[in-house]
């Protein structure tokens, strides 16, 4: 192993100051150390931000948005049954990520902060723009089945992986980050970045700066009654998606009044066109509506490679998920969550 | 002393056998207590790390060995410039099951993941930075990638030392004169191993003695290897491999790095432990070649077959050739076609030799075979079961020979009945769930052989009248052990835990290869044999001791039960075996025995065991998520002696069948020659969610002719017949014939 320093403050102010360049933060280390034992990463310092304290919080605050401390489990997040209750597609996509013992140890801002699993950056011996910038991108001729379609660059056609950022995404949550020059909100929306011709910066997070809570605004509220995650995948649990999707309704005398839509693992961050909820504002939840608002939404979709597929079959996860969220959210947890074989199932929870 | 009243009891073979004994590890297993390779740590030691290749062909030109030696706790890097002697020839094939090895012999690069270099550390950390920092540079040459490598050649032999054609009839009128006929080609990919514990070794050396934990399916044949390649004698060799996780042929003989390791832990003068990644079982340690299967069917107006020809062809690699995966073979042996061909074929790419793997050649062979007979069936508008025995083969196709048994009527009929077959409508895209889910039910024939390797074991009946018995097999993880303890406690008339079991040491006598679903038959037969001999030579003690109610009985033979020796026409005569023992002076019965199938037994009878899958999958109309919700498989493997054992290892090999028609495959750059997904995040097996209503059904069987004991084997069957029931599932479900494996959403949504 490449040695590095290892320091673990205990306040968000010490890890700031404890920065330098070649840092690294590490959260619950599901992402961060696997790709350190690969030879992906090699920060010079590790910043463990375990022992901070104040960050391990779940709020629910007035109006109905909510505020979750970077800190807190992907697990306790999910199993919050305010939270939940509130932000259901939340937690089943969380449910639908990773495995239990996974989201036992990862951290919510660890989530947001997850690299691409792109098998090109995760091979130190191949090009790869966003692990070494310049070097080429060796997933452009490739494996590349499972890579974007929607706002790639000829640099780069990862992917992001996390299951939690697309609901997040089309609720329009407000990260906070501290850093050396103080606090400030970052939209979910421009928290990832686009590749275009800089795939290195995967984030808007300027270096030191530290995701200290993510904020679910007033409005994304109501929408509790209709809202789904769909995660379609090669195995029933355990895998990323293929194509996931997120979608919250709320109906008013059987028509839509509002609307909130993202697609994930298509893109390199959660893919959100707003046009695509105002076009379903107003319209009776059928399933031409939903058509309409899927082509809307993969405008401009293009394949990168060996991954056209995955156009049709994120245009049928839309209608599919559009359609879950009409019939309203259910009361518990399917056995499955996300699972297109979710609901139906008639067996032991696999969460 | 009141004599004891005797009931007589009705004759039969022990107690132990047929019984669902717990597994006799699992406590060990479960609490950690269970030492597996990796797991030692002798004083002194040393870790290794080997530096894999990063590209498939090619000559490295240079190696930063300095930076590697000057990182801290590194303590020696092994290049071909310093390489650890060794003294047998790497490039030799000195035995059966030996390949050509890579011990640092030159700098040449014939297929990514090889070793070039080794790197020794005080601690795992350093050797693996130390390997890091090698950072290798290369002569690249553009490596040979997937079947249009080159144009496909006739293998020079198949796998096993069998040919790689088979001819019986002439498929090519055959095919002529059929009425109705399939041509169709199935792919199957490269699948590894992976087992759950990697391959893993501990080396010790005292001089010319050697001392290793390792996990073996093979411990004394491995110990032959290890002698040769390092020029001392067998005896000064222990191999220790008490615990597997998991095999399944991967771990038969040894492969490079665990040769290498041993190599530098006699040149360091410490013990060394080498334990590889996850990513490195990806190339050096055998694989399951892909396959490329063609197979024409031609079927007379009764839906007689006239014709099945299969002409395999797999991709090998470029230095041995010795292991085409032996797919045709899977059409030998099961059904009654008039003509019988079966050719394999070779291509060769860049890739580290294949071997065998859980059920080889039988599982890609019976995954394209049992789809094209599914095919076939179609053509012919007849159900797939019908036509399976429309074209039941009550002797060997081709060679005419009798099975020593086939219960594989019943296995049909148990299983159909089990899975409710009846009533499935011939037609594809006909069933819907009340989910709207389309739901398709197909079945596969499973086939695999029954074969019998040679072992040996010795007996022991010990004054206080416990038995001993010992025999170097290896148990994988399924179980075996505990299996042949129940056989061995038989044969000494004991129950289970009065009869102390060794195994898993290279000093013990030799118990065969656990490999080909052979192992109990074999290691089990000769525990047989040597609880016999023990029993027999207490007997001949007793029989010949005026003062022994046995006395004068020894023309008559022996029953042994329960600890007492009972004469075998007259069980008021009777004595324990602690009495019998003390009265001849106290000294232990040493009984040995052997087990190998006579040549003549084998050529007398075809021997197999059979099997029949059936399949429900429920796909998504629209997003086509695929689900296995049941699998019912049906198997005559002969005598059971652990149901609960055989169950669960047919079920894993159901599993593994899943994992084939749905998940398995290596990735390869087709540029590059490396395989792109060597982790479990990347390479997909089932998880829990995706096994459900998983039912095993064992068939009844007495098989007088396999061998002493009626055993055959349920190590492999299970994988067979289970793929192409799911492949045919799928068909039934949605229309589509995907004929490559795993199958995707991607495959059916591209048409749907």
């Amino acid at each position: 192993m490449k040695r590095f320093d290892y320091v673990r403050p205990i306040s968000v102010a010490d890890a700031i100051a404890a920065y330098e360049p070649g840092s690294a933060y590490l959260g619950g280390g599901t992402n961060l150390l696997d790709l350190m034992k690969i030879g992906v990463v090699q920060p010079q310092k590790l910043i463990d931000l375990g022992r901070l304290s104040g960050l391990d919080a779940i709020e629910m605050l007035p109006g109905g948005g909510a505020r979750i401390g970077a800190l807190v489990k992907n697990s306790d997040l999910a199993h919050d049954r305010a939270f939940a209750a509130a932000f259901p597609m939340v937690a089943e996509a969380i449910l639908a990520g990773a495995s239990g013992q996974l989201r036992n140890a990862a951290t919510i801002g660890g989530n947001l902060m997850q690299k691409p699993r792109c098998a090109y950056f995760q091979d130190p011996h191949s090009p790869c723009n966003r692990r070494q910038p310049g070097s080429g991108c060796a997933a452009r001729e490739g494996d590349n089945s499972n890579l974007a379609v929607l706002g790639w660059s000829e640099g780069c056609i990862a992917t992001n992986p996390s299951d939690m950022c697309v609901p997040l995404a089309a609720l329009g949550a407000v990260i906070e980050v501290q850093g050396p020059s103080g606090k400030r909100d970052i939209p979910i929306d421009d928290f990832h970045r686009l590749p275009g011709d800089q795939p290195e910066k995967d984030t808007a997070l300027q270096p030191g700066e530290l995701v200290i809570a993510i904020r679910l605004p007033a409005e994304a509220a109501g929408f509790a009654r209709n809202a789904r995650y769909l995660k379609v995948r090669e195995r029933t649990s355990f895998a990323f998606a293929l194509v996931s999707a997120a979608a919250a309704l709320r109906l008013d005398g059987g028509k839509i009044a509002a609307a909130r839509l993202a697609l994930g693992a298509v893109a390199a961050k959660p893919w959100r066109v707003t046009a695509t909820e105002d076009l379903l504002v107003g319209q009776a939840p059928t399933k031409e509506a939903f058509a309409r608002a899927a082509d809307l939404l993969l405008a401009g979709a293009k394949p990168s490679g060996d991954n056209g597929y995955k156009i049709e079959l994120a245009r049928r996860a839309v209608i599919r998920v559009l359609e879950m969220s009409a019939a309203g959210t259910p009361k518990r947890v399917p056995a499955l969550p996300a699972s297109p074989f979710g609901d139906v199932a008639k067996e032991h929870s696999h969460v | 002393m009141s004599e004891a009243v005797l009931t007589p009891m009705p004759m039969r073979f022990g107690s132990n056998s047929g019984q669902s004994v717990t597994r006799r590890d699992g406590i060990a297993k479960v609490t950690g207590r269970a030492t597996y390779a990796a797991d030692n740590r002798p004083d002194g030691m040393l870790y290794a790390v080997f530096a894999p290749a990063t590209i498939a062909r090619g000559r490295v030109t240079h190696l930063d060995t300095e930076a590697a030696k000057a990182h801290p706790g590194v303590v020696e890097v092994f290049t071909p410039k310093n390489r650890p002697p060794v003294v047998g020839d790497p490039d030799k094939k000195p035995f059966m099951f030996a390949i050509p090895l890579e011990l640092l012999q030159d700098d040449t690069v014939r297929y990514a993941m090889q070793p070039i270099a080794l790197i020794v550390g005080e601690t795992l950390e350093a050797a693996t930075e130390g390997a890091r920092l090698l950072n290798p540079q290369y002569e690249v040459e553009p490596p040979r990638t997937g079947f249009d490598a080159e144009p496909a050649r006739r293998a020079a032999a198949g796998p096993f030392g069998r040919p790689a054609e088979v001819v019986h009839g002439d498929t090519e009128a055959g095919l002529a004169e059929a009425q109705q006929k399939v041509d169709v080609t199935y792919d199957t990919p490269a699948q590894y191993h992976n087992a759950m514990e990697p391959h893993a070794i501990v080396a010790k050396w005292d001089g010319d003695k050697l001392e290793i934990d390792t996990p073996n399916q093979a411990i004394v044949l491995s110990r032959g290897f290890y002698a040769y390649y390092f020029g001392i004698p067998p005896e000064n060799i222990l191999i220790r491999s008490p615990y597997l996780g998991g095999g399944f042929g991967s771990k038969a003989v040894p492969y490079s790095p665990l040769l290498l390791a041993v190599a530098a832990a006699r040149q360091m003068g410490r013990p060394l432990k080498l334990v590889l990644s996850r990513a490195q079982m990806f190339g050096p340690v055998g694989h399951r070649g892909a396959t490329r299967q063609r197979l024409r069917i031609g079927i007379d107006g009764e839906a007689q077959m006239t014709a099945l020809d299969h002409v395999s062809t797999a991709i090998v690699d470029s230095f041995d050739s010795s292991f085409p995966e032996p797919a045709a073979n899977a059409s030998q042996g099961l059904y009654n076609a008039s003509s019988l061909h079966s050719l394999m074929m070779v291509v060769h790419n860049d890739i580290g030799v294949p071997g065998a793997m859980r059920a080889p050649g039988e599982a890609s062979g019976s995954a394209a075979l049992e789809c094209a007979i599914d095919e076939m069936a179609e053509k012919a508008g007849m159900d797939p079961l019908e036509f399976r025995l429309k074209n039941y083969a009550d002797v060997e196709p081709g060679t005419g020979k009798p099975f020593s048994s086939k219960a594989l009527r019943e296995c049909y009929a148990q299983g159909a009945q089990r899975f409710g077959w009846a009533g499935r409508p011939l037609a594809p895209r006909q069933m819907v769930d009340e989910n709207g889910f389309l739901t398709g039910w197909g079945m596969g024939t499973a086939l695999f052989g029954a074969p019998m390797f040679a072992a040996q074991a010795r007996a022991v009946l010990r004054p206080d009248g416990t038995g001993l018995v010992e025999t170097a097999a290896a148990d994988m993880g399924q179980g075996a052990w505990t299996a042949l303890a129940q056989i061995a406690a038989d044969s000494l008339g004991l129950p289970l835990d009065k009869v102390e079991f060794r195994s898993g040491s290279s000093d013990l006598p030799d118990g065969g290869v656990a490999g080909g679903s052979g192992h109990t038959a074999t290691a089990g037969g000769a525990l047989h044999a040597a609880g016999t001999d023990a029993i027999r030579r207490l007997g001949e003690l007793a029989a010949a001791d005026p003062a022994s109610p046995l006395f004068g009985t020894g023309n008559q033979g022996f029953v042994a039960r329960d600890g007492r020796l009972y004469a075998a026409r007259d069980e008021s005569r009777s004595e324990a075996y602690a009495d019998i023992i003390a009265r001849a002076g106290g000294q232990e019965i040493e009984g040995k025995g052997s087990a190998a199938r006579p040549p003549e037994d084998a050529e007398r009878h075809a021997m197999y065991s059979h099997g029949a899958v059936f399949a429900e999958v429920k796909i998504d109309p629209l997003l086509f998520q695929m689900r296995v919700t049941r699998l019912v498989g049906a198997f005559a493997a002969g005598r059971i002696i652990n149901p609960k054992l055989a169950e669960s290892q047919l079920m894993g090999g159901m599993i593994w069948g899943i994992s084939f028609a749905l998940h398995e495959e290596a990735r390869f750059d087709k540029r590059t020659g490396r395989i792109m997904n060597t982790d479990f995040a990347g390479y997909h097996i089932p998880v829990n969610a995706d096994v459900r209503g998983l039912d095993v059904i064992t068939v009844h069987e007495d098989d007088p002719y396999v061998n002493p004991l009626g055993i055959k084997g349920v190590g492999e069957i299970g994988v067979t017949g289970t793929v192409g029931a799911i492949g045919n599932a799928i068909w039934h479900a949605t229309g589509r014939r995907i004929r490559h494996f795993p199958i995707r959403i991607e495959d059916l949504l591209s048409e749907g």
